[in-house]
C-alpha cells in the first residue's frame, strides 16, 4: 500500500525473524499512525515467522522467497526490492543494523536516489517530516537528520527502541509478489561458521560483559563466561585485549569493532578510552570495575567498584546466582 | 592492475568536538587534528599489498573534501600510493553519502581501475554507506566488511572473506568490484621518511564537478542540527569490602536501575 512504513526483516537464516524486528516494527508502528508492513527477502519463509511478524504489528508481510536470496548478495536483493518499491511507493523503509543490512539498505538507497540515515537511535515526526537522531564523531555529538523526499530510509541500532508487545490476536496478511531475480556476478564459495559460544550475539544481547587489558590473559575470560552464563550475557572485549590475541576480533567493542547498546554493560579491567566508549556509550546502565580510581570509564559509569577484578568477578557472580536462583 | 582507494579525512577521535557557535549544523573546526579515517588506512594498505605482490600496478588515492583534505592525500602518498585525486569544490560542501558516491563514481569511470577499496565506515559520520552506494552507481558487485582478499593471477577475479553475523562468507567476485575494509584485514604500515619525502613530489590533481560532467544537486539527507550529548546522570562509586560492595551493586542493579 502506498504510504506504508516498511520494515525489512532480518532473520536467523533458518526461517525465524530476529528479536530485533520487534523493536523495528514497534518503532515503525509508533511513527506510522497507519500501516506497518514487513518485507522479507529469504530463501526460507516459515508460517511461524510470518505469524511472529504479524504479532509484532505488521499488517502485511511481503514475502520474497527464493533460493537466490541466500546468502545475501546486493546485486540480487537490491533490484528485487527496488522493483517492489517502484510498484508500492512506501513512505519509509526501516531495517535493523546488521552487517548485511548496512550494505543492503545503503545500496538500495542509491538505487532509489533516496537519503539514508544509518544507525539511527531516535525518530520524531515534526509536522509531516521525519527527523532521525544519529550519533556522530565517535558518539560525542548527536545529529538530527531530515530527508529531501520519501521514501525515508533508515537503519536502527538494536536495543535502543522499545519493542512491540507481541499480540497473538494480530495477524498479517501475506503477499507473495513476483519480482525479477537477477543473476549475480559474485558467487559464494563457502561459508565458515563461527564456533558458537552458546551465549547471545554481542550486538543483540541485553547484557554485555566486557573484559579489557586488566584481564591479563586469554585464560581468564573463563570467569567472565561463567558470569555471562548466570545472567544471560554476551562477552566482549576491548581492542587492547583483541590486539593481544586474547579474543577474536568479532568480539571487539568500540569504534573499530562492534557498536552495542545493551540494557546493561559491565566492564572489567577496561580503562574507557574514547574509542571504546564510541561503541558502548548508548548502553542504558554502565557498570565499571577497575583498580584505578582515575580510569576514565568511571566518568560515564552509573555504578563503579574500585578494586581488583579477580576478587570482584567471582564474588559478583555468586551474588547474581543468589539473586537469580531465588 | 590499477586500484583506486577512497580516502576520507576525519577528526582524530581523541580531539574534542564542539558544535560551532555560528552554525548549529556544523562542528567548530578550530584546533581539530585531522587524520585519515582508520578503516581507510586498512584499504590503502591492502591496495599497496596487492600492487607489491603483483610487482606492478598503480594505486590512486581519491578524496572528496575541502582544501585541508590534501593533507590526508599526502599521508596516503607517503604510505606508498602513486598519485592522488582531490575532489575539491564548494558545490560538494553538503554532499551526503549518495552525492559523495556519485562524485567518486564519476572519477572511477574516468580512471577505470580493476578494483576500488573503501573503508567499512568513516569514523566521523559513521554511515558505512559510501562503498555500497559507489558500487550501485557503478553497477559493480561489492562486498562489505572484508577480512581477507586474494586477486587471482590474471586479475580477473578477487576472492574475499566477508564478515557477517555468525561467520565468514567467502565469495569469488569478477573484477571490477568495490570492497570495503574491516579491521583485521591487515596492519597498516607507517610512512617511512623516504615515503614522506617522496610524497611531496607525487601528483595531487584537483578535480571540479565540471571535469566530471556533474552538477551536484541538493543532498537527499541533510543535517538539521547537531546537539551535544545529554549528560549521563552522575555515577556512584560503591565503597566498602568486596563482599559488601557486590551485594550492594546487585541490589542497586535490581531495585534502582531495574537492569537485571
Ligand atoms: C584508531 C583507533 C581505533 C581504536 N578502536 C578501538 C575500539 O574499537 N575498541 C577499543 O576498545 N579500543 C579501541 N582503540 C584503543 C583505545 O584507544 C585503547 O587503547 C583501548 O580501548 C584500551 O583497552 P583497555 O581499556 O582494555 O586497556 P588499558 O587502557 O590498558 O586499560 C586497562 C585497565 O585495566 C585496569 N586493570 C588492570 N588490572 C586490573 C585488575 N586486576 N582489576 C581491575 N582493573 C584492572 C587498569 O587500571 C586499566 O584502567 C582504538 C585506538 C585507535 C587509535
Ligand atoms: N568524502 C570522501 N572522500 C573519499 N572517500 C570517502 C568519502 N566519504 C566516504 N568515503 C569512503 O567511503 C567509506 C565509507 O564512508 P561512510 O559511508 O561515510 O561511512 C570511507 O571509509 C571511505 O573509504
Amino acid at each position: 500500500m502506498a504510504n506504508a512504513y516498511w520494515c525489512i526483516v532480518e532473520d536467523d537464516r533458518k526461517g525465524a525473524p530476529k528479536k530485533v524486528m520487534s523493536e523495528v516494527l514497534g518503532e515503525a508502528g509508533r511513527l506510522a499512525g497507519g500501516t506497518v508492513e514487513a518485507v522479507w527477502l529469504t530463501d526460507k519463509a516459515t508460517d511461524d515467522g510470518i505469524k511472529q511478524l504479524g504479532a509484532w504489528g505488521a499488517s502485511k508481510v511481503w514475502v520474497l522467497e527464493n533460493a537466490a536470496f541466500a546468502p545475501y548478495i546486493g546485486e540480487v536483493w537490491v533490484p528485487a526490492l527496488a522493483e517492489l518499491v517502484a510498484k508500492e511507493s512506501p513512505k519509509a523503509i526501516f531495517a535493523p543494523v546488521t552487517s548485511r543490512m548496512r550494505e543492503f539498505v545503503a545500496r538500495l538507497a542509491a538505487r532509489l536516489g533516496a537519503g539514508l540515515s544509518a544507525d539511527s537511535v531516535g525518530f520524531a515526526m515534526e509536522g509531516d517530516a521525519l527527523v532521525a537522531t544519529r550519533p556522530v564523531y565517535a558518539g560525542k555529538v548527536l545529529a538530527k537528520m531530515t530527508w529531501a523526499k520519501t521514501p525515508w530510509i533508515a537503519t536502527m541500532r538494536p536495543n535502543v527502541f522499545k519493542p512491540a508487545e507481541a499480540s497473538v490476536a494480530k495477524s498479517a496478511q501475506v503477499e507473495k509478489p513476483s519480482v525479477k531475480i537477477p543473476t549475480p556476478r559474485m558467487k559464494l564459495v563457502e561459508r565458515r561458521e563461527e564456533v558458537s559460544t552458546g551465549l547471545p550475539e554481542l550486538t543483540e544481547a541485553e547484557t554485555v560483559i566486557s573484559g579489557g587489558r586488566g584481564m591479563k590473559g586469554p585464560e581468564n575470560y573463563v570467569i567472565l563466561e561463567k558470569m555471562a552464563a548466570v545472567i544471560g550475557a554476551a562477552v566482549g572485549a576491548s581492542r587492547a585485549a583483541v590486539d593481544a590475541g586474547w579474543r577474536p576480533h568479532r568480539f571487539q567493542i568500540g569504534q573499530t569493532g562492534r557498536t552495542i547498546s545493551p540494557k546493561l554493560y559491565l566492564g572489567f579491567g577496561v580503562s574507557g578510552a574514547i574509542q571504546h566508549l564510541a561503541g558502548m556509550r548508548t548502553s542504558k546502565v554502565i557498570v565499571a570495575v577497575n583498580k584505578d580510581p582515575e580510569a576514565p570509564i568511571f566518568k560515564i559509569a552509573d555504578y563503579g567498584i574500585v578494586g581488583d577484578l579477580f576478587e570482584v568477578v567471582p564474588a559478583l557472580t555468586d551474588e547474581f546466582k543468589k539473586l537469580l536462583e531465588k | 592492475m590499477k586500484i583506486v582507494v577512497a580516502v576520507k579525512q576525519v577528526p582524530d577521535t581523541a580531539t574534542q568536538v564542539k558544535i560551532s557557535g555560528a552554525d548549529p549544523k556544523a562542528i567548530d573546526t578550530a584546533g581539530i587534528t585531522w587524520i585519515v579515517s582508520p578503516y581507510d588506512e586498512f584499504a590503502i594498505e591492502e591496495a599497496l599489498r596487492i600492487k607489491e605482490k603483483r610487482g606492478q600496478g598503480e594505486v590512486v588515492a581519491v578524496s572528496l573534501g575541502p582544501d585541508r583534505v590534501k593533507e590526508a592525500l599526502r599521508s596516503a602518498l607517503a604510505m606508498g600510493c602513486d598519485r592522488a585525486i582531490h575532489l575539491n569544490d564548494p558545490a560538494w560542501a553538503n554532499a551526503d553519502t549518495l552525492a559523495t558516491a556519485q562524485a567518486l563514481a564519476a572519477v572511477i569511470k574516468q580512471e577505470q581501475p580493476a578494483l576500488v577499496l573503501c573503508g567499512r565506515q568513516a569514523i566521523d559520520d559513521d554511515m558505512g554507506a559510501v562503498g555500497a552506494q559507489l558500487a550501485e552507481v557503478l553497477d559493480w558487485p561489492c562486498a562489505s566488511w572484508i577480512m581477507d582478499e586474494a586477486v587471482d593471477a590474471d586479475a580477473k577475479t578477487v576472492r574475499v572473506g566477508r564478515q557477517v553475523e555468525g561467520g565468514l562468507e567467502v565469495f569469488d567476485i569478477p573484477l571490477p568490484a568495490v570492497l570495503s575494509a574491516q579491521k583485521g584485514l591487515n596492519e597498516p604500515r607507517y610512512p617511512t621518511l623516504k615515503g614522506i619525502m617522496g610524497a611531496k613530489k607525487k601528483e595531487i590533481k584537483d578535480v571540479k564537478p565540471g571535469d566530471l560532467g556533474l552538477t551536484p544537486g541538493a543532498p537527499q539527507l541533510m543535517v538539521k542540527k547537531l546537539e551535544a550529548l545529554p549528560a549521563r546522570p552522575p555515577g556512584r562509586i560503591i565503597q566498602g569490602e568486596v563482599k559488601d560492595a557486590v551485594k550492594e551493586l546487585v541490589r542497586a542493579l535490581r531495585e534502582d536501575a531495574k537492569a537485571i
